[in-house]
């Protein structure tokens, strides 16, 4: 199939999938690739955005809608709030050595050799238009199994949310004749 | 020592439940405030409305004429000299005959300016002045300038016009005394 | 043919709403300076045109001929997505607001379409409003990080920690009454409130959690802190100038027109008002089937209008009261007395409808 084929078959929907893909994989690569931390935040909201556009094409609205909520609009906010505090006129000198350049190195070439094999191994399941439901993603399918099949795994996700919740009012907790501000 | 009776006495004491929520305290100030939103503006409009300033407001300058209409100034510049912005310059000429009928004194100024730039409409040209001349109208403003030559005033400009005369209830810190004691009042305070 | 007269009154009706919200966040500059003079006895702008009418016009046209100032040292395109990120997200939300039932038109003999008064009815109405007001904040981050100022840096640090605690409350209040409607859709929830049903009955505390978030969202006064005149200048705003201005400046009457439009839809049930099927029914008797419809729809509308409008007056009415938090008061009135209360509040309203509710139904009976 070359290619002149392959545009004249695109369906709307293909054709947006194909241009979404393009734009996560385009923003994915700038949050890494540049310079300035704040651009990388800012890239990253963008992929974040190309991947809710990902889940409105699977008709999973309420993932779309909290994803945006719950990443871009709050995780990435207090992201930016942070890297805005650094000072990024001062060169950090210590992440330059080569130490660290091999780690580096290292790490990332297992993570991409993991995910070369996992992506080998993978057995894609084949599309049936028939026992498809095209309510899978709405927002009463996923209540219907967040709380009855899969009830105690998120009782027990909301449970370390609180641990993880007490344990920061731990550390921030103001002690006895202890003045911040 | 008590000034107003308004003041109020700041303790620290514990807020009770109904302050510490807030609402009450909030829901008393939007009182305030629609009340207010309700109420009779005190705004003047402006260049269309005029306030009354008062009999003793210090307005543009006028160089008075006598009943017969002649000019007072005798030109003798102790207006010049008691003026602390030096705004005030004169050119002195003498009378010649057959003008008596527009000049009181024998001496005139034949040149009067103000720099109306200069002025800051203290009134003491109209202290110094022994002829009893100049004055500071308290009725008018010296307009704002648009052009440079707008800002120094000839006598074309001051001279009182005696179609429309110039009066007051009182000329002098004498007459005004008077006038205090009589218990006149002075024009009310209302819009023109 | 017949879909495209049903396609050509959505659009008109998208671009009435569109039209609509702009034209009243423009006035709203002007109904602002009117309600500050009113509230402290003046008159306020009355110059431009008949009582002041055209003022907003003139402002337009002063921020367009003002000088468009980059300063040297701001990251120049973020310095520009700044301004355009806020009125974005503003204009955003507005969509999925239900400002009308419906207008029906019949095509051909027994074929009558029905096309709601909004822009798109999307079954997770609430959280898409949710999800673009908790991007809003990104615009006065960005724009007061490029500035490469300290004031501005100080304004959006601001902006982001009290846009991120006040959602939490904001949504947990928002909660409450999705429990008792069981629906996202904005439409559903201001149906369910038909015949004088409105929520502000059942969820006073939710309310007053809510309003006050949504002062907060829109960076009102009392919680004006990302750009409180008095310690930050202009906070995140400082380095702007004409119409970049101009976008932050309009962009909040926007926040402010639809939150409102929120307000009204959430608690005081939208275009509903008492005594609406006695209205309609007249109506529908007197001028036909789908005519008595559509007027019908045309006063609802403008019953939604009248709500709205009263909060932005509301909004106004606020600013011009009460006097700005310092900051710890902010933070200490949201974590600590609004996220405690619509917890509470969600509490209770799940034991109203678990034991109340039953109770009632069977006592009724």
């Amino acid at each position: 199939m070359d290619f002149s084929s392959f545009l004249n078959n695109l369906t709307p929907a293909t054709g947006f999938f194909y241009f979404l893909s393009f734009l996560t994989i385009l923003t994915g690569l700038m949050v890494v690739l540049s310079k300035n931390p704040i651009h990388s935040v800012l890239y990253l909201i963008a992929t974040f955005f190309c991947l809710s556009g990902h889940y409105v094409l699977l008709n999973a609205q309420f993932l779309a809608a909290v994803n945006i909520i719950v990443y871009a609009g709050a995780i990435m906010v207090l992201f930016l709030f942070v890297i805005m505090f650094l000072n990024l006129k001062q060169e950090d000198e210590e992440s330059k050595t080569n130490l660290t350049k091999i780690a580096a190195m290292v790490t990332g070439g297992t993570l991409f050799l993991i995910f070369v094999a996992v992506f080998r191994k993978t057995q894609f399941g084949a599309f049936d238009a028939y026992s498809f439901d095209s309510q899978v993603g709405m927002v009463e399918s996923l209540g219907e199994v967040l709380y009855k099949d899969y009830l105690l795994p998120f009782e027990l996700a909301s449970v370390l949310f609180l641990v993880a919740m007490i344990g920061a009012v731990m550390l921030g907790r103001r002690e006895a004749g202890d003045r911040h501000f | 020592m008590q000034l107003t009776n308004r003041s109020k006495q700041v303790s620290n004491k514990q807020m009770t439940f109904a302050e510490r929520i807030y609402l009450p305290a909030i829901a008393t100030g939007l009182g305030i405030t629609i009340k207010h939103f309700f109420q009779k503006k005190v705004t003047i409009q402006y260049p269309e409305v005029k306030q009354y300033l008062g009999p003793v407001f210090r307005g543009r300058h006028v160089l008075k004429r006598d009943e017969q209409g002649r000019e007072r100034c005798t030109a003798c510049g102790l207006c010049a000299v008691a003026c602390p912005a030096e705004a005030i310059s004169m050119v002195a000429a003498e009378r010649e005959k057959g003008e008596e009928n527009l000049y009181r004194e024998e001496k005139y100024a034949a040149v009067y300016e103000i720099n109306m730039l200069r002025c800051i409409f203290c009134g003491l040209c109209e202290e110094a002045c022994p002829k009893q001349a100049i004055y500071l109208r308290h009725d008018e403003f010296v307009p704002v300038f648009t052009e440079r030559d707008q800002v120094i005033w000839g006598k074309d400009l001051l001279a009182e016009n005696m179609n429309n005369r110039y009066l007051r209830k009182a000329w002098t810190k004498e007459e005004a005394r008077e006038q205090d004691l009589k218990g006149v009042a002075a024009e009310p305070r209302t819009q023109l | 043919m017949t879909i495209d007269v049903a396609l050509i009154i959505k659009a008109i009706i998208i671009l009435l709403i569109f039209g609509i919200t702009l034209l009243i966040a423009m006035y709203s500059t002007y109904g602002e300076r009117k309600v500050a003079a009113f509230m402290q006895d003046r008159i306020g702008p009355n110059r431009a045109g008949p009582f002041g009418l055209l003022q907003p016009l003139a402002d337009a046209v002063k921020m367009f001929f003002k000088e468009d100032f980059i300063p040297s040292q701001a990251s120049k395109w973020l310095f520009i997505l700044g301004p355009c990120l806020s009125m974005l997200t503003a204009l955003m939300t507005s969509a999925v607001i239900p400002f009308g039932d419906s207008v029906k038109y019949e095509s051909a003999p027994g074929k009558v379409w029905d096309i709601p008064v909004q822009a798109i009815d999307v079954n997770i109405g609430i959280l898409y409003v949710f999800g673009v007001v908790s991007l809003g904040v990104y615009g006065i981050m960005v724009g007061g990080w490029a500035s490469n100022n300290k004031f501005s840096l100080l304004g959006a640090i601001r902006a982001a920690s009290q846009n991120i605690s006040y959602e939490i409350s904001m949504g947990l209040a928002i909660i409450a009454i999705l429990m008792m409607t069981g629906s996202l859709s904005i439409r559903h929830i201001v149906e369910q409130q038909h015949g004088g049903n409105w929520n502000i009955f059942y969820q006073p505390l939710g309310f007053i959690i809510f309003i006050t978030c949504a002062f907060a969202e829109c960076n009102r006064t009392p919680f004006d802190l990302p750009e409180c005149e008095t310690e930050l200048i202009g906070g995140y705003h400082t380095e702007y100038s004409s119409m970049k201005l101009g976008f932050y400046l309009f962009a909040e009457y926007i926040n402010m027109f639809v939150s409102s439009a929120m307000i009204s839809s959430l608690y005081f049930g939208g275009y509903n008002y008492p005594g609406m099927d006695w209205v309609q029914a007249q109506l529908t008797s007197s001028l036909g089937e789908i005519a008595g419809h559509n007027v019908g729809t045309l006063i609802g509308t403008l019953v939604f209008f009248a709500k709205s409008l009263f909060f932005v007056f509301f909004y106004m009415w606020v600013r011009w009261t009460l006097p700005r938090f310092r900051y710890d008061q902010l933070m200490n009135l949201g974590w600590k007395a609004l996220i405690p209360l619509a917890m509470i509040n969600i509490i209770l309203t799940g034991g109203a409808i678990l034991f109340l509710k039953p109770l009632i139904v069977s006592f009724l009976k």
